[in-house]
């Protein structure tokens, strides 16, 4: 039967229903499984292979050779696209990526993060 | 030109734009005499940039093309690079890029109900079908990590593989879903609104849609029976059934009607591919290095028929990229389904054929209303006139190009 306002029932019947939006961010959704968020470097798997540097679209990470079979990971987090590329393509799973996702920073420089034996160590205490 | 013909500029920047283009209209009177359509304020060298990165990097840039169907894009792509690879792709990564297509068709689909009900001022169905446009959201995260930019191809298959755990979750998405389509074919076919603003509005009629090169929904919404899955059968489409939705309506009204029946045929699909799921690899070893060759791929994108062609050289970086997104074959059409239209209908017209600029941004062709000249140059035009503009600020080429013999000088 065509006639207008045949949503009328709907929206009546929303008046009484839970609001279909969440209370972001006082109420927290879970991320899924595969969500790729911020990297997380393990230092002491890193053979130094570069694979990741050479696989990422965005020039996002740079490793460094700090020592004797010692790397750093420098994660530029504002040019970092979140495909994970660089999670797969890392050989020794060394690279992880993490659910998390607020990254915002009220400097650019914040972004950069540098992560080697100490720093990764020190912000996993933190956490 | 009389006295009643003036010129509306609507675009770069307009509120029934979601997108930056321009449109200027030739009106006389209330009426639209002519269109003309300037692409190119969302053009990011994308094309250019892949030439620059390896295919493992241009799969991510390639997504980026458009954000709705990111998938399309992606996938598009890696064909193309697998065709000349030579690379035998797993049939369970098929099988998951299929359902990841589908998925996106869903989304999509929904979202340009949402979006079609807010032009026509609706409002109430963009809130409706955009809640539950969330429920395949959360199912196209839960398979793929993200809502958008899904990130699942790559070169000789899959990314992510589909648990037992994900297919009843799935399933169960699918049902919510299509009671809900049910009830949206319900109300696109019962509720005076919709079809006393949408009917006869955007007239396209057979000839002129085949005439003007139409694609995807708008094409099949003037009864042009056209679908790439069908026609030239991709990833695992051989091997499920499914009907091609087409309509007599020839209108905003059709390519509605059209939308909606094929996220039915879109649920029944993605139900098959569950049903039938290979085991197996979900991907094959592929080389950094990809033979000499090119490949022209094809895609049926929600929007229509997508196109790709790649050129490698046997490097790991391929020497020409080329994109056709859907809304370029789309966007001379609606020049013509505005020809002698009130200019009120404009949104909604624009809106039905589901523009994705960013998508379209490739190329730039300028042509001057009611003259009808066209503002391309050829290639020694653009020489000697890219040669005239250095030369006016005061760079002169001249002895370069006697020392090494530029053709035209």
């Amino acid at each position: 039967m065509i006639r207008p306002g045949r949503m009328i029932k709907q929206v009546l019947q929303s008046l009484f229903k839970k609001p279909a939006t969440s209370l972001y961010p006082f109420v927290k959704t879970a991320m899924p499984d595969k969500f790729r968020g911020r990297l997380k470097y393990y230092p002491e798997r890193c053979i130094g292979c570069m694979l990741c540097m050479k696989d990422c679209p965005s020039d996002a990470i740079v490793i460094k050779k700090i020592g004797d079979k010692k790397y750093q990971a420098e994660i530029n987090l504002a040019r970092c696209i979140y495909c994970a590329q660089c999670v797969d393509s890392c050989p020794k799973d060394a690279l992880e990526a993490t659910k998390e996702f607020e990254l915002a920073k009220f400097s650019r420089e914040n972004l950069k993060v540098v992560c080697n034996e100490e720093t990764c160590r020190s912000s996993e205490t933190k956490t | 030109m009389d006295r009643y013909d003036f010129k509306i500029p609507i675009g770069p920047q307009h509120p029934a734009l979601k997108e930056p283009e321009s449109f200027l209209l030739t009106m006389h009177g209330e009426k639209i005499s002519s269109m003309t359509v300037r692409l190119g304020y969302n053009h990011r060298g994308i094309e250019k940039a892949c030439e620059l990165q390896t295919y493992i990097q241009d799969m991510y840039l390639i997504e980026r093309v458009c954000g709705i169907c990111s998938h399309s894009h992606a996938t598009c792509f890696i064909q193309a690079v697998e065709e000349i690879a030579g690379l035998q792709v797993p049939k369970r990564a098929l099988y998951i890029r299929t359902l990841v297509a589908e998925l996106e068709r869903v989304h999509s689909h929904l979202l340009w109900l949402g979006v079609a009900g807010h032009e026509i001022g609706f409002d109430t169905l963009l809130m409706y079908s955009w809640r539950d446009r969330e429920v395949v959201m959360d199912i196209l995260a839960m398979l793929t990590g993200n809502r958008v930019n899904y990130s699942v191809n790559t070169i000789g298959g899959v990314r992510r593989d589909i648990t037992a755990e994900h297919i009843p979750q799935i399933l169960k998405a699918i049902d919510t879903l299509e009671e809900r389509t049910k009830y949206y074919i319900q109300i696109a076919t019962e509720e005076t609104t919709i079809i006393k603003r949408l009917s006869g509005v955007g007239m396209l009629s057979y000839d002129d849609g085949v005439h003007l090169g139409a694609v995807g929904p708008t094409a099949r919404a003037s009864g042009i029976d056209r679908d790439v899955r069908r026609d030239d059968p991709y990833a695992s489409y051989e091997d499920v059934k499914f009907a091609v939705i087409t309509d007599k309506h020839c209108d905003v009204y059709g390519r509605a009607v059209v939308r909606v029946l094929e996220l039915m045929e879109s649920y029944k699909i993605i139900r098959q591919i569950l049903a039938n799921l290979p085991d197996g690899p979900i991907a094959v070893k592929a080389p950094r290095k990809i033979p000499a060759g090119e490949a022209l791929s094809r895609y049926e994108a929600p929007r229509g028929e997508d196109v790709h062609y790649v050129k490698a050289n046997g490097t790991d970086k391929p020497e020409r990229v080329k994109v056709r997104a859907p809304t370029l074959a789309n966007v001379q059409v609606v020049a013509h389904m505005l020809k002698d239209r009130y200019l009120a209908d404009m949104p909604i017209v624009i809106a039905a054929i589901d523009p994705c600029f960013s998508c379209t941004d490739r190329l730039i062709s300028v042509t001057d209303a009611g003259k009808g000249t066209k503002n391309t140059m050829t290639w020694p035009q653009l020489h000697s006139y890219s040669i005239e503009w250095h030369r006016k600020s005061g760079i002169d080429f001249s002895e370069l190009n006697k020392k090494f013999k530029v053709p035209g000088n």
